[in-house]
């Protein structure tokens, strides 16, 4: 089975430091893929290499058959990988329907001409985004914030609007980072629940970083974990949770 | 469309109608004012695109607006200048003569200012902040040296006799114009877009958004009205020259809008109407208290008194509107707003 995203030695260096090493991934088409490891071990690194936002020092990425290397974030984003960031970073003055919105502008049939003139064009347009952005907001539970300032949300309706406005990508590879963290053990079920319908309801792709061991080992289907850099181990739930290098690399980082 | 054709008429209409009584029932000092504030607004709105809106610091308005005056009034006037080789004046007919000559001369203005702005643009693909701000300032200062420079327009003494089109009319109905093209592009998905940049330019980019595509045509569109701006304000004027668009005069735009609230049409109406109006009147107050340089003082008052109590402008973020009006009316049960 060919993968969706494959990754061949990936690797970034930051000055000395090897943040990621040699990591190769494979994430099939309609999966939900785990990738774990201890602060610092560079998830969020990967991400960015995944996303056009840092170009690799060294490896190779492809999506659905093409290289992404060196396209930036706009035209990968265009190409269909979206993502959540672990820093929120929501547009905070937009209200939450309009941040869900921006989400659906990459794919806008409409000209500037035709905004400023409010041609039928620019109408259909707007219909088009209000109605993804109210469909996903739904979905995320947040359709009765709509009107409110992104900035006014609490902490765990602006992870679920991060989600929200990548979802209106209308991406095939959702990357979540860390979307549990600062949410309370009900949310977290909450979001677990979310994140299973997102692949199974919407037929999209994910690949999820997160700390809580609970969400990741009760609904991925296969983890990879990095430390250092690293990967040390790659299986499914169960496999990873008994590896001698993975209990070792968390009880390490505890210690 | 024709709701958006609607109301540009009506814009139109309520130009006309202000400029009738203007030409028929205001002394000409005050009706200079009037018109002067015309042109500020222009300016401000245009500034906000780019300042406001896409957060960039541009410093270079009175630039875009420098490129517009020149251009339009070079197709307006009758052009005299001394040639060395021949020894005698030349003189050159206008190339739009009349009256019907003078829209498509401020067309051509805002045209070869958004040009300049796209010019302008590219560097802020590269630049933040105050790097883009001295940047701008310097493109400024270049075209105020070029102008200095090139004889055909007058060199450091400027165009004269420029005809005398801008009227009330045309400035009210170019700002209205101005007003409602900038309503319309704040709320489409290009306003939302120019926005998400400001707000988060990573963000903004992961979700597809071409922030480098946005900023460009932010600076585009702010320096295409700019340069109507500066059309109007040689036809007003009659005479312009190189000083009249130094970097100060950026720095008045700039005021403007921190004044009236950066991000904010509305505000930016309000803050190029205050310091259009301010200056003026405190001109008397300052000959009656024979103290000069009381009016720069009073205007610097201003600004510290601004930014030590209402640091984002008079009006913030917000628009006016009948909502936002209802809101600050004494409330009855609505939670007020996070700063
Ligand atoms: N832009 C950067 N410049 C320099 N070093 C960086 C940069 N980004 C990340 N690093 C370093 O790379 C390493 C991996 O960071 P990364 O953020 O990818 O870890 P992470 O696995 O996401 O950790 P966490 O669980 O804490 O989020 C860290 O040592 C970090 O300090
Ligand atoms: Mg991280």
């Amino acid at each position: 089975m060919t993968s969706l995203l494959e990754t061949r030695g990936l690797t970034m260096r930051f000055g000395g430091l090897t943040a990621v090493d040699d990591c190769n991934l494979g994430i099939r088409e309609g999966e939900l893929f785990g990738l774990i490891g201890p602060n610092g071990a560079g998830k969020t690194t990967v991400f960015n290499m995944l996303t056009g936002v840092y170009t690799p020092s060294q490896g190779s990425v492809s999506f659905a058959g093409r290289d992404l290397r060196g396209l930036g974030p706009v035209r990968v984003a265009r190409l269909g990988v979206s993502r959540t960031f672990q820093n929120i970073r929501l547009f905070d003055e937009l209200s939450v329907l309009e941040n869900a919105m921006t989400g659906a502008h990459q794919h806008a049939h409409c000209r500037l001409f035709d905004s400023l003139l409010r041609t039928g064009r620019h109408h259909r347009e707007e219909a088009r985004q209000r109605e993804i952005a109210y469909r996903l907001l739904a979905f995320l539970g947040l359709e009765d914030r709509a009107g409110l300032p992104a900035r006014s949300l609490p902490y765990g309706h602006r992870r679920k609007l991060e989600i929200a406005r990548a979802l209106a990508t209308q991406p095939r590879l959702l990357c979540l980072d860390e979307p549990a963290a600062g949410m309370n053990s009900g949310e977290k079920a909450e979001l677990a629940g979310l994140i299973r319908r997102i692949r199974d309801e919407l037929k999209v792709t994910v690949l999820l970083i997160e700390h809580d061991m609970r969400l990741v080992l009760g609904i991925c289907e296969r983890i990879q974990v990095l430390d250092y850099g690293k990967t040390i181990a790659l299986g499914t739930p169960r496999e990873v949770q008994q590896d001698r290098k993975v209990i070792e690399a968390y009880l390490g980082a505890e210690a | 469309m024709l709701r958006a054709l609607g109301i540009l008429c009506l814009g139109l209409a309520g130009a006309f109608g202000l400029h009738l009584v203007v030409s028929n029932a205001v002394p000409p000092y005050p009706a200079l004012i009037v018109n002067m504030c015309g042109i500020s607004i222009i300016l401000a709105i245009s500034l906000n695109v780019i300042n406001g809106l896409t957060g960039q610091f541009s410093l270079g308005h009175a630039g875009f607006m420098a490129i517009g005056a020149y251009v339009s009034a070079y197709f307006t006037t009758t052009l005299r200048y001394f040639d060395p080789d021949a020894a005698r004046y030349i003189s050159e007919a206008p190339l739009f003569d009349g009256l019907w000559g003078f829209p498509p001369a401020l067309l051509a203005g805002g045209i070869a200012a958004a040009l300049a702005g796209l010019i302008v643009g590219i560097p802020t693909l590269r630049l933040k902040g105050d790097y883009l701000a001295i940047a701008t300032l310097g493109f400024g200062e270049i075209v105020s040296i070029l102008l200095s420079n090139f004889r055909a327009v007058g060199g450091t003494k400027g165009l004269t006799s420029i005809p005398g089109y801008a009227d009330t009319f045309w400035i009210y109905g170019s700002a209205a114009t101005c007003l409602i093209l900038t309503g319309f592009l704040q709320r489409s998905t290009f306003g939302r877009a120019l926005i998400a940049v400001r707000e988060n330019e990573l963000a903004a980019e992961v979700m597809g958004i071409n922030a480098a595509r946005m900023k460009i045509t932010a600076f585009v569109y702010g320096a295409f009205f700019a340069g109507v701006a500066g059309g109007l304000f040689g036809h007003l004027m009659l005479t312009i020259s190189p000083a009249n668009f130094g970097y100060m005069k950026s720095v008045e735009v700039v005021v403007m809008l921190v004044l009236g609230g950066l991000g904010s049409s509305t505000g930016a109406v309000v803050g190029a109407l205050i310091l259009t109006v301010l200056p003026e009147a405190l001109r008397d107050v300052e000959r009656q208290v024979e103290l000069s340089g009381f009016r720069m003082a009073l205007y610097a008052l201003l600004l510290v008194v601004m930014m030590l109590f209402r640091p984002q402008g008079i009006f913030g973020q917000r628009e006016l509107s009948l909502k936002l009006l209802r809101r600050l009316l004494p409330s009855r049960d609505k939670p007020g707003r996070q700063p």
